[in-house]
């Protein structure tokens, strides 16, 4: 367990790494928080040629209120995401979601835009920014773009970015007064990568949920939003046998992978199970939120 | 915890440890040392056509690449032979595998680099041609009539075919008023120790004396082995283990790669050191558990046991485990069936077959974990059919042997129990009726709680009938040598060896005590073959329990002597004397002289000593138990689980023990033992497990997939203590290593399958995934409820 011989950049700004990706590209990894990376590296699992080290890069650090959107930077960790009165406040899904992300040690250094990077299929932030449709920026020399998270992951360990771009930030849309959300997961520990989870956004109208945003991830090759969720209404008194039917309507949209965790079917059933809890969770706040108005 | 309680002495070098100044096999330094990687066989079993070294020999660092041919010089093969048990009969072994691999993991090539990370850089370019062979993973294959052999040349793969009857089972099932029976299958696990094996070893050629620092249970053992297969006189070789992070049993065996390391120090006349990462961990640490059982059990209408009848298959992996070999775990399944309870008919049958995976050994309670889940298990299915409370019917069936030596109905050798007493402190710590009412009401909201027990036995402190009749060079006594030093400290060396359990403290607090000195001013000694008098280490709960008794002997005798002395000194009675704090003090209880005046005056002015002989500042002692196998302690532990029927989760609500280790010397300590060991059990039945495709090779191989218990979903576990000293020592100590091992995944079994009642399901692998506990329950709903 000790990694193969790489070569070491630490630049000094965003420049300067992006610079080596362009001349290293498909041999430079970016180095951030490292948990995924450096397993990886003593296991080798993997070899670069090249580490580019951002964490001396001062403009990828920082949360920043941007209006419409709260900015995290790709130095931000887990814990400084988790630890933001701003983001909990305006952005309720992370705050459901951070404390599922491994462990206290690993959000110390782990970063949220890693998460995002790397793809891995069981990985929470990937599906909250699913679910939040977040934009994600990416640059190379000379270049910016931003892409929606939605069209960001397309598989297993697969993104849009190019081989020369690097995340430097993300763009979560903050909650609408008339959102609310929901998150579960089962993992056989607590802080392990998940079986299989949920992450939810909906609508709160009068009497009913709509507009569901509802993602599927751990079982799936990359988080999965569920297009038939788009066309459900949920009544605030709605029967269970109702919300089980619902619940497993959306879930016919899973692709689920057989793999140690279980059977794809398994989890199937029990992402109808935690889907069809979250959202009577969010039904019973939401009844509470409008007898509050 | 009994936190007032003055014999909750903490452990001297918890604080080192936990500081971060261990002093592990790795953190010893040694000139020039050479670091070993191994290449190890990608595959489950296969032969090798063509080895070609020559990039790696010529790669950045590297010392030497040796081979299999290589090594045959310096070190003789090995074969694992049990004498009772012919069967048992294991290829011959060398260190490094030479024309086939028989596990995924098997070392093949050892190369010697000036760093671990240019060692394992030349590991990339040696280029081995092989030819995969058929692969035997699962039991099943393994005995199939014409399973390939999982080493080419044996006969077949039956390694262990042995089988016991008590009574006439078979009438008294025929005439039962009722049978049950149940399914079990135990899935593989592995010690996964905080600190991985390392061994570092110094060949001085000029006086051909071999040093292996080693992280290890048993060093003396360790010694017999190297000299043996080496061919050095026992007093050339001196085997050391510093701090040792873990062992669980995982550290009792001699592994191949560490054969290899001793070898190659030998061969190449320099220090060479070897530490196992995670990953090959996972492939060459020895793994346990691997079982399939079938359980019957018959009961009359008054709720009396009447016959078992149990039949396991047991998975020993490519080679027995050297050199005691791999059948433990199968043996005890059997044997330790139905201990805690009366029954007159039994028949079990264990049948234990090599496969193409990692060799299989010694875990924690070898074995005892098994036979006490089939039993409680088959106690409670039994208790449910006749319609009886599962505790009531539990005490109306505990064996008699509180007063009077008994055997179980498998041969095991019972005496000065509590199981009676040890039941009612559990039901009241517990509140069980309170719980039972709970769970009744919890049902009607559709909330499935379960409430499951497991008494169990546990051999402790085994004595040389293990394994001195197998023609083992295992010792089974402990022994200590006690010296006053000139300054009036004492030190004490012990063949007991501590990886963490808190042993030495427990030694310290018992000489301290028996011999009258402060416990700052003794040191203990363990794990040096060089200073430490012969014995077994640790393994099977025997540090207080005989280690204890060894020390206590040592410390009377030396008080003896001690007094003696002072007395001639004194012109003084030495009956009338007393040793305290150091201190001789006289009748009326004056100081007279301390420890330090009597051995200054030992050691350099004896002339002025009015005695004809000086009795010696230095003593040892030893102790095995050689009139009975092993002290049995007993106890029962009371699981209580919550099911989610709909995900498949478990939660463990609470836990607790009662347990009589006899005389306690450090309630902390022992509690921590017991904490560790219900943990463990816990990890079998919720989360650990090896997880091998059909084709033999291991899927799980590091701790992101091998799920080991984490404190998050640890339940406190409430502790009592019921104390029976045992006759068999003056000390009155039982061992406790093992016994929260030994019930625990019993109790989780039970609880679950509890919990399970109301929707007519049980599970029957362990451990109990998800998807196990849902399979399990969708097959219930498929077919007709019982009314």
């Amino acid at each position: 367990m000790k990694a193969p011989i790489f070569t070491y950049r630490r630049p000094d700004d965003l420049d300067g790494a992006l610079a080596l990706l362009a001349d290293h590209a498909g041999e430079a990894q970016v180095l951030a928080g490292g948990q995924s990376l450096m397993p990886t590296l003593n296991m080798r699992l993997s070899s670069p040629g090249m580490l580019v080290d951002i964490n001396r890069i001062a403009s990828l650090r920082g949360i920043a209120d941007r209006g419409e959107a709260i900015r995290v930077g790709a130095l931000v960790r887990h814990a400084e995401v988790a630890e933001s009165s701003l983001m909990a406040a305006r952005i309720p899904l992370i705050a459901l979601a951070m404390p599922h992300v491994a462990h206290m040690a690993v959000r110390n250094r782990g970063t949220t835009c890693g998460s995002l990077a790397l793809a891995d299929p069981s990985a929470e932030m990937p599906a909250v920014a699913v679910a939040l449709d977040a934009r994600i920026v990416l640059n190379k020399r000379g270049a910016t773009r931003t892409v929606s998270a939605r069209a960001f992951f397309q598989g297993l360990y697969q993104t849009a970015r190019d081989d020369d771009e690097m995340i430097t930030e993300i763009l979560f849309p903050v909650a609408r007064k008339n959102q609310i959300f929901g998150f579960a997961e089962l993992s056989r520990r607590h802080g392990d990568f998940a079986t299989v989870g949920v992450a939810v956004r909906a609508r709160h109208i009068v009497g009913a949920l709509d507009d569901l945003s509802v993602v599927f991830f751990g079982s799936e090759p990359a988080p999965l939003l569920s297009p038939g969720a788009r066309d459900i209404i949920l009544a605030a008194d709605c029967t269970d046998t109702t919300l089980a039917d619902a619940a497993r309507a959306m879930t016919a949209d899973m692709e689920p992978m057989d793999n140690q965790q279980g059977r794809g079917e398994t989890k199937r059933k029990q992402a109808a199970v935690l889907l069809q809890r979250t959202l009577r969770d969010m039904l019973g706040r939401a009844r509470i939120r409008s007898s509050d108005v | 915890m009994n936190s007032g309680d003055p014999r909750n002495v903490p452990r001297r070098e918890a604080a080192r440890l936990v500081a971060g100044k261990g002093r592990y096999t790795d953190d010893i330094d040694a000139g020039d040392v050479g670091h070993i990687a191994f290449v190890r066989s990608p595959y489950p079993h296969a032969r090798i056509d063509r080895m070609n070294c020559d990039a790696a020999r010529v790669a950045p660092g590297v010392i030497a690449v040796i081979t299999a041919d290589d090594l045959s010089a310096v070190c003789k093969p090995w074969e694992t032979r049990l004498a009772l048990l012919p069967t048992h009969l294991s290829p011959e072994q060398i260190p490094l595998a030479r024309d086939e691999a028989c596990w995924q993991g098997e070392a093949v090539v050892a190369i010697v680099a000036k760093t671990r990370a240019q060692a394992e850089d030349a590991c990339e370019r040696v280029e081995i041609d092989w030819t995969e062979l058929p692969a035997i993973a699962d039991l099943d294959s393994a005995a199939a009539e014409d399973a390939p052999p999982v080493k080419s040349g044996m006969p077949n793969n039956l390694g262990l075919d042995h089988g016991i009857s008590t009574g006439d089972p078979d009438a008294a099932f025929r005439d039962a008023a009722a049978v049950v029976e149940h399914d079990f299958t135990f899935s593989r696990q592995t010690g996964v120790t905080l600190e991985p094996r390392t061994i570092l070893a110094s060949f001085d050629p000029r006086v051909r004396e071999l040093v292996v620092q080693h992280s290890h249970q048993a060093p003396h053992q360790m010694r017999e082995v190297f000299s043996a297969q080496l061919g050095l006189p026992l007093s050339a070789v001196r085997v050391v283990a510093p701090d040792v992070g873990g062992a669980f049993g995982m550290k009792l065996c001699a592994y191949p790669d560490e054969m290899a390391v001793a070898a190659i120090a030998v061969l190449l006349g320099r220090p060479v050191k070897f530490c196992a990462d995670r990953l090959e961990s996972f492939v060459s640490d020895n793994h346990a558990r691997e079982a399939r059982v079938r359980g019957r059990l018959a009961v009359d209408t008054d709720g009396k046991l009447l016959a078992m009848d149990v039949a396991v298959l047991s998975g020993f992996g490519a080679y027995a485990s050297h050199p005691r070999g791999s059948a433990g775990e199968g043996l005890q399944a059997v044997h330790m069936i139905a201990a805690p309870y009366q029954l007159a008919h039994y028949r079990g049958r264990v049948r234990g077959y090599f496969q193409n995976k990692v060799p299989s050994g010694i875990l924690r309670a070898v074995g005892q974990p098994l036979a006490c889940t089939v039993t409680e298990q088959l106690l409670d299915l039994a208790a449910r059919k006749i319609g009886l409370d599962p505790a009531d019917f539990r005490r109306r069936n505990y064996t008699d042997a509180d007063d009077k030596p008994a055997r179980s109905a498998a041969g095991i050798v019972l005496s000065q129990l509590s199981l009676r007493r040890c039941h009612d402190r559990l039901l009241a710590l517990m509140n069980y009726d309170g719980l039972r009412r709970r769970q009744t009401e919890l049902r009607k909201e559709k909330c499935y709680r379960g409430i499951g027990f497991a008494a169990f036995i546990e051999q402790t402190g085994v004595g040389p009938q293990l394994y001195g009749p197998q023609n083992v060079r295992v010792s089974a006594q402990e022994a200590c040598r006690l010296t006053v030093e000139a300054d009036g400290r004492v030190r004490c060396a012990t063949s007991v060896t501590d990886q963490g359990q808190g042993t030495r403290t427990g030694l310290l607090q018992i000489l301290a005590q028996e011999l009258g000195v402060a416990p700052d001013t003794i040191e203990i000694v363990t794990g040096d073959t060089q200073v430490t008098p012969l014995g077994g280490g640790a393994w099977a709960s025997r540090g207080v329990a005989l280690g204890g008794e060894a020390t206590l002997r040592a410390a009377r005798r030396l008080k003896s002597n001690v007094l003696t002395i002072a007395g001639s000194l004194l012109q003084a009675d030495p009956a009338s004397l007393q040793l305290q704090g150091g201190v001789v003090c006289n009748a009326a209880g004056l100081a007279q002289m301390s420890l330090a005046d009597i051995a200054t005056t030992v050691g350099f002015r004896s002339h002025l000593i009015p005695l004809d002989d000086i009795p010696d500042l230095e003593v040892v002692e030893s102790f095995a138990p050689r009139n009975t196998p092993y002290i049995a302690a007993n106890g029962i532990q009371a699981a209580h689980v919550e099911v989610d029927p709909e995900l498949g989760t478990i939660r463990v609500l609470d836990f607790w023990v009662v347990d009589d280790c006899g005389r306690v010397i450090n309630p902390m300590l022992v509690d921590e033992q017991i904490r560790g060991g219900v943990v463990q059990g816990i990890g079998a039945a919720l989360y650990e497990q090896c997880i091998y495709g059909a084709d033999g090779q291991l899927e799980n191989g590091s701790l992101a997939d091998y799920l080991v218990p984490m404190a998050g979903e640890m339940p406190d576990i409430r502790i009592a203590h019921v104390e029976t000293p045992t006759a068999m020592t003056t000390l009155g100590a039982r061992g406790v290593g093992e016994a929260g091992t030994v019930g625990a995944a019993a109790a989780i079994w039970t609880a679950v399958n509890d919990a399970l009642v109301p929707l007519g399901a049980t599970v029957t692998e362990q451990p109990f995934t998800p998807e196990h506990v849902l399979d399990r329950l969708a097959l219930a709903g498929d077919q007709p409820r019982p009314t």
